[in-house]
């Protein structure tokens, strides 16, 4: 599958949120101009129809005769122009296109006049807008048909206002539009996303061992998400199980031929009368026992990393564990004439953990003391329990850390510059590390005073 | 524009020339003189006085000087942009509206022009400061058992059953000489068509024509006049107070209301100055000084409101119909066909 680049980084709600306002900004915008257009017409229209009226009234008073024509203005057909507002008013009348009355300069229509109803038309006069109306009739002067034209033009500053006013009306109806649209967006990307973030809080919930799919109800844009969710939990899963078959079987598998091994050269080594093989066996069996020691750490760490994500927790007193695991390594501690000394309470020190995974920590812990101590010498295992933390101490003579850093020893692998003639993996104070983690202690090396280093490792008791 | 303008000078001066006739001019220096306002008004100096003398008691420092001239040569003046003048004020409605139409006057705004009702103002370039009912006064020995005359119908049948009483003693203004009586005599035409039968009837008892409305209240309180009709209501109230024997009538058909009105010339060389007197007059002092020292009665929308026979002219484009030369002409040979008989 072609994965193409994440070109939308950032939030999908505000990505929404944006989309919709741009969407309600234009047509709040488009409501604004329509409006305006619309009643920008209609009030251009009434105004026209007012004009049109005027002119028309001081037409209709045309008389003809025998001496010439009769203009007789009529009071109302300004009066009207009036009516709407204060707007100046201005008229010339032409007969045979010589200007009889009015202002002789106002403009004249740039299109013949024909028909009953006047033409309208928009020029500048006297540094004002003016809207002009022209008609024109006929009139018998001495049996003679005199043409006359009536133009009667007014300022628009009343219809300018009207249409101000409606556009200001227009404008708040647009504002008010977009806030509430504003609103119900902020909602809508809130509900739209909800379910998205319910899954996420359902799934994020889960306990580090609910590897169960995912079944509730989602929207079915989410349910292509969720399929893909619940495939890749069965996938987990699957790996998971298939390391805890594989480390058991590796242990099975690589422990029981080592001690096969041992075993028979043991037996290799009491019948053989030869000094010079009898030292061979003896090697060899030190490195099985090497080997063992190696498998089995390696083994540990695979298991502890398995059990950090697969935790099995139980009530544990942790005073007792560590008297039993001190008592496990008494014998090999024997053999190098290296004691113990224990300062341990005799109330239980109960706590929440995974036993296997303690276990492994003081395991290593107690294999390094014994390890890096010199013969006959005394290796010191305190607990002590201090408001919620119980604290671990193993401490040894052996060659401290010659200034090696606490947190350079505990890594993956890694081992003090001082003990190349010690065999070890490396792995064992790693482990210790990954338990402390696990449980949300902690741990550090220090060195001992008067000679020799010191494990601590604190875990929390709640 | 320029025809318009000679036709109505052809018209209405006899001269026909352009130049402007001043009938009074008077400078109120101020003590520590800094400016000038020049003030082109139809109305008195001495009417005006208390209100120029209050205006500098405020504004120290303003000379005023006034010009009184008539209501065409106002007219004429700053349409013909004559000499530049920062306040002109006429009684000329039809006048000062086609100069504000035409392009004549300043905007102006403020709180006093704020105030005034919107009847009272146009486009905020013109402005009314006063309001004067048009009125009909009469001596009362000639009314000597008649019923006064509270409409313009029954003074027609009183004109009709009694010829012999008021032949020769009616008096009306001469629209033809007058601005004042052809403003009234229009707007008459304009509200009722009994103006038409009134005119008849008056014509036929041989009426005295005048131009001014002094003369005749003069006339009817010497009993020379048995009547007189379109009289401006202030300065009869203030001539017949205390005048047993003559009689102040606003006629109940109708009552028009005259706005004298205040407009600043674009070409006003100090209009702050003219926008200062402007809005001295249209604020409370100066119209309370209008009311009780000038004897013109104040802008007020509720006396009209409580009469409704007072009829404000209205301050539309109306006005300029009886402006345009034509219609006046027709205006004025009907009336005179109306009136003077051979």
């Amino acid at each position: 599958m072609i994965r193409t680049p994440f070109t939308a980084p950032g939030s999908i709600r505000q990505r929404l949120i944006l989309q919709l306002l741009v969407l309600v900004a234009v047509l709040s915008w488009v409501l604004y101009l329509s409006v305006r257009t619309v009643a920008g017409a209609a009030v251009e229209t009434t105004q026209d129809a007012i004009l049109g009226s005027a002119t028309i009234a001081i037409a209709e008073e045309l008389r003809g005769g025998v001496d010439g024509v009769a203009i007789d203005i009529p009071y109302t057909a300004f009066s009207m122009l009036g009516a709407t507002g204060e707007d100046r008013v201005f008229y010339r009348i032409l007969v045979d296109g010589a200007t009889v009355t009015g202002y002789e300069d106002l403009p004249l229509a740039d299109q013949p006049l024909g028909g009953l109803s006047p033409l309208f038309y928009t020029r500048e006069y006297q540094s004002d807008t003016v809207r002009i109306a022209a008609v024109e009739r006929s009139v018998i002067v001495g049996s003679r048909p005199v043409r006359v034209e009536v133009i009667v033009a007014q300022t628009r500053s009343a219809q300018d206002a009207i249409v101000a006013q409606m556009a200001n009306r227009a404008a708040t109806l647009g504002l008010g539009f977009f806030a509430i649209a504003a609103l119900l967006s902020l909602l809508t990307a809130r509900s739209v996303l909800q379910p998205v973030n319910n899954l996420a809080e359902a799934v994020g919930r889960r306990g580090p061992q609910d590897l169960r799919p995912v079944e509730r109800p989602v929207p079915s844009e989410l349910a292509p998400l969720m399929a893909a969710l619940n495939q890749f939990i069965a996938r987990l899963s699957g790996a998971l199980i298939r390391t805890e078959t594989f480390i058991t079987e590796a242990a099975h598998h690589i422990r029981t031929p080592l001690a096969t091994l041992r075993a028979q050269a043991e037996i290799a080594l009491r019948q053989s009368q030869d000094e010079a093989a009898r030292a061979a066996i003896r090697g060899m069996i030190r490195s099985v026992d090497d080997s063992a020691r190696s498998v089995g750490q390696l083994l540990d760490h695979a298991a502890v990393v398995y059990r950090t994500d697969q935790r099995t927790d139980e009530e544990i007193d942790l005073a007792a564990l560590t008297r039993d695991m001190v008592a496990v390594f008494g014998p090999a501690a024997e053999l190098r004439e290296i004691g113990f000394e224990l300062h341990l309470p005799d109330v239980p020190v109960t706590m929440t953990a995974d036993r296997l995974l303690l276990e492994s920590a003081i395991r290593n812990l107690l294999d390094n003391a014994v390890k890096y101590s010199a013969l006959e010498g005394l290796i010191s295992v305190s607990l002590e329990v201090e408001s919620d933390q119980a604290r671990l101490g193993v401490c040894d003579r052996g060659r401290g850390l010659s200034g090696a850093k606490s947190a350079a020893l505990t890594g993956r692998f890694r081992r003090g510059e001082n003990v190349a003639d010690v065999i070890g993996s490396g792995l064992g104070l790693t482990i210790v590390r990954e338990v402390a983690a696990a449980h949300g202690g902690d741990f550090r090396l220090t060195e001992r005073e008067g000679g020799g280093a010191c494990a601590n490792l604190s875990l929390p008791l709640a | 524009m320029r025809k318009l303008i000679l036709a109505l000078g052809l018209i209405l001066s006899a001269a026909g020339a352009m130049a402007f006739d001043i009938e009074e001019e008077r400078l109120f220096a101020s003590g520590q003189e800094t400016s000038i306002v020049s003030i082109l008004s139809t109305t008195d100096i001495d009417i005006f006085e208390p209100l120029v003398v209050s205006f500098q008691s405020v504004n120290p420092g303003i000379t005023v000087q006034y010009t009184v001239a008539s209501t065409t040569e106002v007219y004429r003046a700053v349409s013909g942009r004559e000499r530049a003048f920062d306040l002109v004020i006429s009684s000329a409605m039809d006048l000062q509206m086609k100069l504000a139409n035409d392009g004549f006057a300043r905007e102006h705004r403020s709180i006093e022009t704020e105030g005034l009702p919107n009847w009272a103002r146009w486009r905020d370039q013109l402005f009314a400061f006063a309001q004067e009912p048009v009125v009909l006064i009469l001596s009362r020995p000639a009314f000597e058992g008649l019923r006064l005359p509270q409409t313009r119908a029954d003074l027609i049948d009183l004109l009709r059953a009694n010829p012999e009483r008021f032949e020769g003693r009616i008096g009306t203004y001469d629209p033809n000489r007058s601005g004042a009586g052809y403003l009234f005599a229009t707007q008459d035409a304009r509200q009722s068509d009994t103006f038409w039968r009134l005119t008849e009837v008056m014509g036929g008892l041989s009426p005295r024509l005048y131009d001014g409305s002094g003369a005749m209240i003069a006339d009817v309180q010497a009993g020379r006049l048995a009547l007189a009709y379109n009289v401006l209501g202030s300065y009869a109230a203030a001539q017949l107070a205390g005048d047993p024997n003559a009689a102040l009538i606003e006629l109940e058909d109708f009552t028009n209301v005259l706005l004298r009105t205040a407009l600043i010339p674009r070409e006003a060389a100090r209009p702050e100055l003219g926008a200062a007197f402007l809005d001295f007059l249209l604020s409370d002092e100066g119209q309370t000084l209008i009311d009780e020292k000038a004897g013109l009665p104040r802008i007020d929308a509720a006396t009209l409101a409580s009469a409704g026979h007072r009829r404000p002219i209205r301050l539309d484009p109306g006005l300029l119909v009886f402006v345009d030369p034509l219609k006046r002409q027709r205006f004025l040979s009907e009336w005179t066909a109306a009136v003077v008989r051979r």
